[in-house]
């Protein structure tokens, strides 16, 4: 089907497969065993994750994928800690999870700054909850602010901020809190285009300057490919780990990646998992009947 | 843009209609006011005498219907007496706006008509007071107890089915209880307006709690807040503007209880100066009085939206109300 000829998106150059050995041979941060999420409906129970394994090492960016309704944020919630575990179970340097706490730093998809309090103030929430003193939480909010790049908005209400300054924020936020890894569910996807890869972009700068381990829900193919180590495929009915990539991109990321055959090659992958050739295609077609007149056609006749 | 249709669907004003229409908003109720007052012959349903002629029962400033006048004015012709005379007059009921414009300064240089009576300006101060404490009394339980009820399930449960079934007796049902209970003087007044307010007060700020976005919370959670700080530190500021016009809105049906909680055994403040005045045909005086707690009402209203503007600068400058 491609005229260009792909590597398998399981090849991986000598330097790639080093830093993946390297990767392996580091602390596991965050380990899930057979985790099962049940929920009760109205029709009875319904199953929304099954079985769910993996772990995440130290300083590692793993990305979660998969088609709609296959839990993807439900696992995140979990691993949050904002929903219980039905079966087996998540564990944060080895020791269980059982309820949200400041180790576990999150972004949500939604716009969750408190809109009462300054950027500033925003920031330094997580460290007074820790009974950090209110001078030393303002200025290592501030260092914090300066590395999103904001320090002439430290004194604004999030009201007056774009959506992208906005999750700067957020991220400056969960990240202040000192968490061990931090778990994104969706963060740029409510951003437009450009806003989003600028913050992709951003996002890969902070995390390689600094000691945090990354958990980061999306549903653009691109985005996964680009910011992960490593993929988690889900597959919906029940959730359930499909597969998980090890994407042989090298590091550091540009954009210019997205063309490079490593990086189709995962994207061609990706896609198989995701849009499996399915016999429902006939129905989705769309049935179109042209209603341009006669003579009226702008597109040269072949 | 000034070119822009009066009448666009859901379009905002500039600042210069809006102002236009605030102000004409009072200016047509007076105007229609006026034009009853002062045009002879709209409505004007009576005739007031000046001159009572032979007609043994009219004397001068006496208002009679015009039809009784003209009965007698035409005995009168038939027997040749003196002719009565008067002119259209309103009702006593219906005083002119400037008899009323002018009762706004007499009615509180009237002297009480007995030494036990308030002058007007202790009546208004005394109902103030009533309200203010059946309004704090109600808010210091009322409000933490809403927030508790949006907040917590348990507490919610536990609570709101009584209120919502308490919230459907009527208040000045329980005059005669208050009374007998708390005495015949301001006792059972709080009391009136605090069982009118509190009950309301509760369903509403529990709504208000229940309205603050979840993810705020789960955000301060993941963040490392005990419940305790989730209270205080996320639920009580996210909802405090909300909050603030609830209050306000709350307190306009305070002042609706007034009027009852007034009567309520001895009667006083505004509510007896009225019906005081209403007793000796000084309609203008009521009317004064009645306008007096609209006035009080509105510019307390708009004191609380400019001192929310400052007190809550995150809210956005272009929410009214």
């Amino acid at each position: 089907m491609s005229k260009l000829a792909l590597p398998s998106y399981l090849d991986q150059s000598p330097e790639v497969k080093a830093r993946f050995d390297e990767l392996k041979r580091r602390d596991v941060i965050l380990e899930v065993k057979n985790l099962g999420k049940v929920y009760d409906s109205a029709k009875g129970p319904v199953t929304a994750l099954k079985d769910i394994n993996f772990s995440v090492h130290r300083r590692e960016f793993v990305t979660v994928i998969g088609p709609s309704g296959c839990g993807k944020s439900t696992l995140i919630r979990t691993l949050a800690g904002l929903e219980s575990v039905s079966s087996g179970a998540v564990l944060l340097d080895g020791k269980p999870v059982t309820e949200p706490g400041p180790d576990r730093g999150m972004v949500f998809q939604g716009y969750t700054l408190f809109p009462w309090l300054t950027v500033k103030k925003n920031i330094m929430f997580g460290l007074r909850n820790q009974g950090v003193s209110s001078a030393t939480a303002a200025s290592e909010a501030l260092e914090w602010i300066s590395l999103v790049g904001l320090e002439k908005f430290a004194d604004v209400y999030p009201d007056q901020l774009s959506g992208g300054m906005k999750q700067r924020v957020a991220i400056a936020r969960a990240l202040a809190a000192k968490p061990r890894i931090l778990l994104m569910d969706e963060p740029f996807g409510a951003l437009d285009a450009q806003t989003r890869s600028k913050m992709q972009a951003y996002l890969l700068e902070i995390w390689k300057n600094i000691d945090i381990t990354i958990l980061f829900i999306t549903h653009d193919l691109d985005e996964a490919i680009y910011l992960a180590d490593r993929i988690l495929v889900l597959k919906a009915n029940p959730g359930s780990v499909d597969e998980v990539i090890e994407v042989a991109v090298p590091r550091p990321r540009t954009v210019q990646q997205f063309l490079e055959p490593e990086f189709l090659a995962a994207r061609q992958r990706l896609d198989q998992l995701i849009h499996p050739p399915s016999q429902d295609d006939e129905d989705d077609k769309l049935n179109m009947i042209r209603l341009t007149r006669v003579g009226d056609e702008v597109e040269p006749q072949q | 843009m000034s070119s822009a249709p009066w009448l666009a669907p859901r379009v905002a004003l500039s600042p210069q209609r809006e102002r236009v229409l605030t102000v004409l908003s009072f200016l047509l109720p007076l105007f229609v006011w006026g034009i009853v007052s002062y045009v002879p012959f709209i409505w004007h349903p009576n005739i007031e005498i000046t001159e009572p002629g032979s007609v043994s029962y009219f004397q001068e400033g006496m208002q009679i219907e015009r039809a009784s006048f003209q009965e007698e004015y035409d005995r009168q012709m038939e027997a040749g007496g003196e002719l009565p005379q008067g002119v259209r007059a309103n009702p006593v009921y219906l005083p002119a706006p400037h008899e009323v414009a002018i009762a706004f300064y007499t009615s509180f240089t009237t002297e009480p008509s007995r030494r036990s009576e308030q002058w007007l300006h202790e009546s208004l101060w005394h109902s103030i007071q009533i309200i203010f404490w059946g309004f704090t009394l109600s808010s210091l339980i009322g409000v933490p107890l809403g927030i508790l009820c949006g907040t917590f399930e348990t507490i919610s449960r536990l609570q709101e089915p009584f209120v919502e079934f308490f919230r459907y007796l009527p208040a000045p049902a329980f005059g005669a209880l208050a009374v007998a209970i708390l005495g015949i003087y301001d006792g059972p007044k709080i009391a009136i307006i605090f069982i009118g307010t509190f009950f309301q007060q509760v369903l509403v700020i529990s709504n208000t709690t229940r309205k603050l976005d979840l993810a705020l919370l789960e955000a301060a959670l993941t963040l490392g807040a005990t419940r305790l700080q989730l209270l205080f530190k996320v639920v009580i500021p996210g909802i405090l503007p909300q909050l603030y016009k609830d209050q306000r809105i709350l307190l306009g049906w305070a002042w609706t209880y007034l009027i009852v909680a007034e009567l309520i055994g001895t009667s006083s403040g505004i509510t007896w100066f009225i019906t005081q005045q209403a007793r000796y045909q000084n309609f203008e005086n009521v009317f004064a009085a009645i306008m007096m707690i609209g006035i009080i009402g509105l510019l307390s209203d708009i004191l609380l939206a400019r001192l929310g503007k400052r007190l809550f600068p995150w809210e956005k400058s272009g929410n009214k109300s």
